[in-house]
């Protein structure tokens, strides 16, 4: 259990320092969609969410689960979709037209 | 638990290894607009593999709800990602307080499920998932408000607002700590939930419009660590990942923009901003100033060689973008060179202008970002400011009196010409005045900027 904890710190120290390096190259051009997509990716708590339905450990979890799903999915769809909407919109002028 | 099932974790975990990779990448190739998409790609992927990885964990036997929910949450996505690209900060401060919710939900689900024998570490990162979460998806939904204006965008203060929001939280934080000591003590829990819900109130209402970049990049990174203590809550790695990569991003993303605000960071978690405003609007005496006609900015456009257009906030309001394209189409087929000039903090989120501008056909390579082109104002002959204010202000290079002296601007004052569409002399959002507006070189266009623009669209021979 503890030896998990510890893990999880590590995987979080990694990550966030990864972010940071990542993160740091994004354009400042693309930065709303940078906001949307990392909105997306953050609704994977419907992971969490998703496992409390459908253990069904209790009517409380489970009304409480059942929106956070709701709510996260509408983060997953919504997310990816205006992302993928605004990046297409971004278009060069080197290339020719078309 | 059978070996056939020791074996399925094994594949569920390497599934989820896989979409943290593919997370990870999604960012990365956010770098440039040439790869973006690929980064969506890669993020979806990750994101079916993460969801079929979970729904395949032998624990979960009841499906009904969890397709139920899955099912109504893409119906409210849809929408959510149809919205017109003026609307995308109130969308994207919506979606902050949606993931919120969903981990403050899970939290609390999981605290009635554990209690009381939830170790001391394990009852700090609920505690936190919850006091971050709540505060998220209040003071997100009061942003979201703000910026769909159904409520005042004025910033609401009053004395003592600091030391009674810093009192709210370190209840919560006290609360918290109790909890941690004695487990039992059921009945804390909801009392830091609901202090969190109130102080995300309290955090956000002092703020004002100009101030929304930070402040939405600020909730997103909460919403990102909170979804971090989560995962140490539910031992996952991807959640702990993926809440570590939207943390970071946020917090960059804040630092940047406080940095092209001039505002420290401490300035900004304490909540005091917006209120620098309310001192800065008296003072002002009647300087002449020019102005100018459509025809002839029309002129005086068709003549240039150099043009940079300053896009800010008001062009949003006004819709102008599509007019602005006009303009810029036509110059540029008279052998005119136009630029834009973006401002970090300009409109309402980072980067909010590139994508109106985008939105409008504009080519991302004609749009600069203030370092780029702060160099260029001495050779350009005119810069159209359209809708910008204080990211203009020369005052906040040499009056250290001004409430925004420090903070980086665009130097369009440099330029030959200034032109600035502007409604009427009264002073912008801030209520800083702007000593721009009296230079010599600087003509003012009074008036809509949709319909400005329109005008010198339609003298310059389009329609």
């Amino acid at each position: 259990m503890n030896s998990n904890l510890i893990d999880a710190l590590f995987v979080f120290m990694l990550a966030a320092f990864i972010g940071f390096e990542v993160i740091r190259h994004v354009s400042p051009l693309l930065h709303t969609p940078l906001m949307s997509l990392t909105n997306a990716l953050d609704a994977i708590a419907v992971v969490g969410a998703i496992v409390l339905v459908g253990e069904r450990k209790s009517t409380f979890a489970t009304v409480l689960g059942v929106i956070a799903i709701i709510a996260a999915t509408s983060n997953v769809v919504g997310g990816f979709f205006i992302t993928d909407r605004m990046l297409r919109m971004f278009k060069s002028s080197r290339p020719a037209k078309k | 638990m059978s070996p056939e099932f020791a074996g399925s974790q094994y594949v569920i975990e390497i599934i989820y290894l896989i979409a943290s990779a593919l997370f990870i990448l999604s960012l990365k190739w956010m770098s440039s607009p040439a790869t973006a998409r690929h980064g969506i790609l890669a993020g979806e992927i990750g994101m079916v593999l993460a969801i079929g990885g979970t729904l395949l964990r032998h624990g979960i036997v009841d499906w009904k709800w969890i397709i139920i929910a899955l099912v109504i949450g893409s119906g409210i996505g849809i929408p959510l990602g149809m919205v017109q690209m003026t609307a995308v900060p109130q969308r994207t401060a919506l979606s902050h307080a949606f993931g919120a919710l969903c981990v403050t939900l899970v939290g609390t689900a999981e605290f009635y499920l554990r209690t009381p024998d939830v170790p001391k570490f394990m009852m700090s990162v609920l505690s936190m998932e919850v006091i971050l979460g709540g505060l998220t998806f209040t003071g997100s939904l009061i942003a979201a408000g703000k910026l769909q204006e159904v409520l005042p965008q004025r910033p609401i203060t009053y004395k003592g607002q600091n030391i009674v929001n810093l009192a709210l939280l370190a209840v919560a934080i006290g609360l918290a700590v109790y909890l941690v000591i004695h487990p039992e003590a059921k009945q804390v829990f909801p009392v830091i939930v609901g202090i969190a819900l109130v102080f995300g109130v309290f955090l956000v209402i002092p703020i004002g419009g100009a101030d929304m970049p930070t402040v939405i990049s600020l909730l997103n990174s909460y919403a990102g660590l909170s979804a971090a203590a989560m995962g140490f809550v539910l031992d996952s790695k991807l959640l702990i990942i993926a809440g570590a990569l939207d943390g970071s991003s946020g917090f960059i993303l804040s630092v940047i923009m406080c940095k092209a605000m001039n505002r420290s960071f401490t300035n900004v978690l304490f909540g005091a901003f917006g209120q620098v405003q309310a001192s800065a609007a008296a003072g002002q005496e009647a300087r002449s100033v020019r102005s100018a006609t459509p025809e002839e900015a029309a002129a005086i456009l068709a003549a240039a060689n150099k043009v940079v257009i300053v896009p800010g906030y008001g062009m949003a309001v006004a819709q102008a973008q599509h007019k602005v394209r006009e303009l810029y189409d036509l110059l540029t087929k008279k052998g005119v060179d136009v630029r834009f000039a973006i401002h970090p903090v300009a409109g309402r989120m980072p980067g909010h202008m590139n994508v109106l501008l985008a939105e409008a056909d504009i080519p991302y390579d004609r749009l600069m970002e203030m370092d780029e082109i702060n160099g260029e104002f001495p050779q350009t002959d005119v810069a159209l400011v359209i809708g910008a204010n204080d990211v203009t202000n020369p005052a906040a290079r040499t009056d250290q009196s001004s409430p925004i002296f420090g903070m980086p601007i665009l130097d369009v004052d440099k330029a030959h010409t200034v032109m600035v569409i502007k409604r009427s002399m009264n002073p912008g959002f801030a209520g800083i005045d702007n000593p721009l507006y009296y230079l010599d070189n600087t003509l003012m266009l009074f008036g809509d900027a949709k319909q400005f623009v329109g005008a010198i669209v339609k003298e310059l021979g389009g329609h």
